[in-house]
């Protein structure tokens, strides 16, 4: 019988296989990252308005913190009215 | 609609497939087509816990076949006549549209959806962390102005953040470059892990640091995977970070 526990009500532990170090001469904690580097391995939790669809919001969002290339996960329709009537 | 949209920028944007599968919440107003007592509503939302199966809507971006997908719960808050607040946790890929329809022809009265607000999208939620475009422009504003990073690092997380439900296994330095380079991760490699992987689960590979290497389909359980000395423990499907962060160790004689 599968139990009908939401994924990120799961809880894991860490177990160790080996103990080893990790050479501070590569690489950076994510948060300890620098500013350019942490913006281009960034996400942004967006409250999304309603209206526009979340591709169009997508967009703003590249466009007001200046990137390149930005996508989105998990479309949230746009509100009827705005679907139905094609600006 | 509105609520929990994550946006992924530049190298991020490799882990949006990740996001899309991972579990929703959802706050949902419904208007039912006729009148329905409480307790035959809140009967029929029990019936609606579980596997249910659901038909793509018309205006779907998927194939319309008839697919499987797991509510984990499905909470009355509050009916006020024929509107109806209930708050939703679903599978990725679940058309709450549709289960409105569906739950208003179990009824027999119809329903519809009326309004929408994801409160959650895997591990991200509206409660931590989440900005509206209004502030998410203000504060990049004043990083411009006063080139302080900290207003940059309030308004976006890193990457590794969307990736929280996913269980994760933890590798040597020596082994990350191979991974980038899309090897399969072998048993030396491996420092440490989470409890609960399973064969075929979908995990994380990632650096003593924290930082997301790849996404791979796990070969072993945590258990196994644990007692293994040698052969592959994961086959990596999604490269995340780009060649030459780790130095490249193959071909050379090391102490692994």
């Amino acid at each position: 019988m599968q139990k009908n526990i939401p994924p990120w009500q799961v809880k894991r532990e860490i177990i160790t296989k080996n103990e080893e170090k990790t050479d501070p001469r590569y690489g950076y904690k994510p948060e300890e990252r620098p500013i350019k580097e942490y913006v281009k391995f960034g996400i942004v939790n967006l409250d999304k308005p309603p209206g526009p669809s979340s591709h169009e919001v997508t967009a703003w969002v590249r466009k007001i913190l200046g990137v390149k290339k930005a996508g989105h996960g998990g479309t949230l329709e746009a509100s009827p009215e705005a679907g139905e009537i094609p600006k | 609609m509105t609520g929990v949209l994550p946006i992924a920028l530049e190298e991020a944007t490799k882990i949006i497939q990740a996001l899309q599968l991972a579990g929703k919440e959802y706050i949902c107003v419904m208007k039912l087509h006729g009148e329905v007592s409480e307790e035959k509503l809140k009967e029929v939302f029990k019936e609606f816990e579980g596997t249910i199966y659901q038909r793509p809507p018309l205006r779907a971006s998927v194939k319309r076949r008839l697919r499987t997908r797991k509510i984990y719960y499905l909470e009355l808050l509050e009916k006020d006549g024929r509107n109806i607040l209930f708050r939703v946790g679903c599978e990725g890929g679940t058309y709450i549209r549709k289960l409105c329809y569906d739950i208003g022809e179990v009824l027999g009265c119809g329903a519809h959806m009326q309004e929408l607000r994801r409160t959650r999208a895997g591990p991200l939620t509206e409660e931590e962390n989440c900005i509206d475009l209004y502030d998410l422009s203000y504060y990049h504003g004043l990083w411009k102005e006063t080139k302080d990073d900290a207003y940059i690092r309030k308004i976006i997380l890193p990457m590794e953040k969307a990736l929280d439900h996913i269980p994760k296994i933890f590798i040597r330095d020596s082994a990350v470059e191979a991974i980038c380079y899309g090897a399969n991760l072998a048993a030396p490699g491996v420092v440490s892990l989470e409890t609960g992987i399973l064969k075929d689960m979908t995990v994380a590979i990632f650096t003593l640091k924290g930082e997301a290497v790849a996404l791979a389909k796990a070969l072993a359980s945590t258990e196994e995977i644990l007692s293994m000395t040698r052969g592959f423990v994961a086959k990596t499907k999604r490269v995340l970070m780009p060649k030459g962060v780790y130095p490249k160790i193959w071909g050379k004689s090391s102490s692994v």
